[in-house]
């Protein structure tokens, strides 16, 4: 993006609604554990933000509350720009990645991603054009017969976001989707979402506790602390440069990584004050 | 998304000429071993002198199959009548209590230990009390064997249903699906591993308890199962028969054992780890 893109863009931002904002949410397990306190949290469509900590510091937490998985101990998440359905959610609206694929090993690739459409009823036949499409933006067009055991780690993760995205959905929750691949299969998949996120216009929230990761993906960084849960600081990150390879060595995402660590590390010494 | 360039790791299949050598061997060997076995007892009864009466060669036995093999299969058609009619009521009382048990912890607080207790009182000890209650015999040992097959898939099935991966009922619960659907979409065939443990050792126990309940119940005469033959030709002294029903019993067991094999394969063997062959 160019600056003077940059400029354009501007006006148009000021007239987006927010998506989702989290107010004063609180969550404490029947253990007593404070998962989150007094979290506030405001997205706005289109974003990109990054949910960055250390572990225990809720970001899993906060992202499943937005998800619905769960009740808020105190506190409102309201959806300013959406319709809501009986049980408070976006109808339709919210597609999650878990840390795992949490693919149904007994479905193969094409029944796996109609599972979100066969819950609302629409027939294999109805849905196929759909399932094909999302399966060619993550290029597995090619694999929509096979088993989630037939696939590696990254095609299985690449199965569950097209899975999320099926529905089409306004928002995309992803809670450490890449954590458990090996680093250049997460680079690529990293590629893929920005790409996806480009071409779509979706909003994604994306949980993760690496520097490099949110600092590459993100256009803002929230940062977390843990004992009890809560935001520690809310980090921009508007960059020229289109983010690829070239931007992971160039001197912008360097300075990026250094005032997110920078961050993280406050989040982590202060960790436990009130 | 399109510069994939992830390996794509289906699984490497071994030659065809390695793999159909392997089957043929699979085969043969446990028929070598039972060929070698009966040739053992054959030298034994031959050159031992033992009198037919004691111990029958297995030519002895070969020739009261045949022969009687109209007193027999008859017994043979009762008992796998009995055994694999209780293996269905089994399967569905079983798999259906195991639906109603998961319905609730409440629930299951409160009827699984009846479920247990049914279990660890000896059935033979209750079949006397069965027979009395039951309308006729067959319908005792119906439901004899029927708690003895019960018991295993019901707790297969209860714990199948409760092993289901965590993240995929949130997803469920994610995407707004009712009770019923997570039930017969996720549930249910996430517990497929389970069941099939479950019918295995069901489907055994079901022909052992058809034959002990025969045993306890001691019917007899025409339409009477196998067990009851097994006692006739004891009093008869009649041993070649006697191991030609046990032969029967034998064979009945491995076709129930292939049967439910064959079933555990079928609907687990493109997705589930303990069907799938690796190299290494």
């Amino acid at each position: 993006m160019l600056p003077a893109d940059t400029q354009a863009v501007s006006p148009k931002e000021t007239r987006k609604r927010p998506l989702v904002v989290m107010q004063s949410v609180s969550k404490v397990f029947s253990s007593g554990t404070v998962a989150l306190s007094n979290m506030s949290l405001t997205v706005e469509s289109g974003e990109f933000v990054s949910l960055l900590g250390p572990s225990g510091c809720g970001k899993s937490t906060a992202l499943r509350i937005i998800a619905g998985l769960g009740d808020v101990t105190s506190g409102t998440i309201d959806w300013p720009s959406s319709r809501i359905n009986s049980r408070g959610l976006p109808e339709g609206d919210i597609g999650f990645v878990f840390q795992e694929p949490t693919l149904m090993p007994w479905k193969n690739v094409f029944d796996n991603v109609h599972l979100p459409l066969r819950l609302r009823r629409v027939s294999k036949a109805a849905a196929h054009d759909q399932i094909m499409e999302v399966l060619t933006t993550v290029g597995l067009q090619d694999f929509a017969r096979a088993y989630p055991r037939e696939l590696s780690g990254g095609m299985k993760m690449r199965v569950s976001i097209a899975r999320a995205l099926v529905t089409k959905p306004k928002l995309l929750l992803m809670d450490e989707p890449f954590a458990a691949l090996d680093e250049i299969t997460r680079q690529k998949l990293n590629d893929d979402v920005l790409r996806l996120w480009k071409a779509t216009g979706i909003t994604v929230i994306f949980v993760t506790h690496s520097v490099f990761e949110s600092a590459y993906l993100s256009n803002r960084i929230v940062v977390m602390k843990a004992r009890p849960g809560r935001v520690h600081a809310d980090v921009p990150l508007i960059t020229s440069l289109e983010r690829d390879a070239h931007y992971r060595t160039s001197e912008e995402y360097r300075k990026a990584c250094e005032t997110v660590s920078h961050s993280l590390i406050g989040a982590i010494n202060s960790a436990g004050d009130h | 998304m399109s510069d994939e360039t992830d390996t794509s790791p289906l699984l490497v299949k071994g030659t065809a000429s390695a793999r159909r050598r392997d089957l043929a061997l699979r085969i043969a060997i446990p028929f070598l071993v039972i060929a070698l076995l009966i040739l053992v007892w054959y030298a034994y009864v031959k050159l031992s002198g033992v009198p037919p009466y004691i111990l029958p060669g297995p030519a002895a036995v070969a020739n009261a199959f045949v022969t009687d093999w109209g007193t027999l299969a008859p017994a043979l058609w009762v008992t796998t009548k009995i055994t694999f009619m209780s293996l269905m009521l089994a399967l569905v009382g079983g798999v259906g209590f195991a639906i109603f048990l998961v319905q609730s912890r409440w629930v299951e607080l409160a009827f699984y230990p009846l479920a247990v207790i049914l279990q660890v009182t000896p059935i033979v000890a209750i079949s006397p009390l069965i027979l009395i209650y039951a309308p006729s015999t067959q319908v005792a040992l119906l439901i004899c064997a029927f708690l003895v097959a019960f018991f295993p898939i019901l707790s297969n099935m209860v714990q199948g249903l409760k092993s289901v991966d965590h993240n995929l009922i949130n997803l469920f619960e994610l995407y707004g699906a009712s009770r019923w659907q997570t039930l017969i979409h996720l549930k249910i065939p996430a517990a497929q591993p389970y069941f099939m443990t479950g019918l295995r050792i069901g489907g055994g126990l079901a022909l052992i308890a058809a034959v002990v309940a025969e045993f306890a119940a001691g019917s007899a005469g025409a339409g009477s199962g196998l067990a009851f033959r097994l006692l006739e030709a004891q009093y008869r002294m009649n041993i070649p028969r006697l191991f030609a029903a046990l032969l029967m019993l034998s064979m009945l067991g491995v076709a129930i054992f292939g049967l439910t094999t064959l079933i555990a394969w079928l609907s687990l063997h493109r997705w589930h780890e303990s069907s799938i062959k690796r190299e290494n």
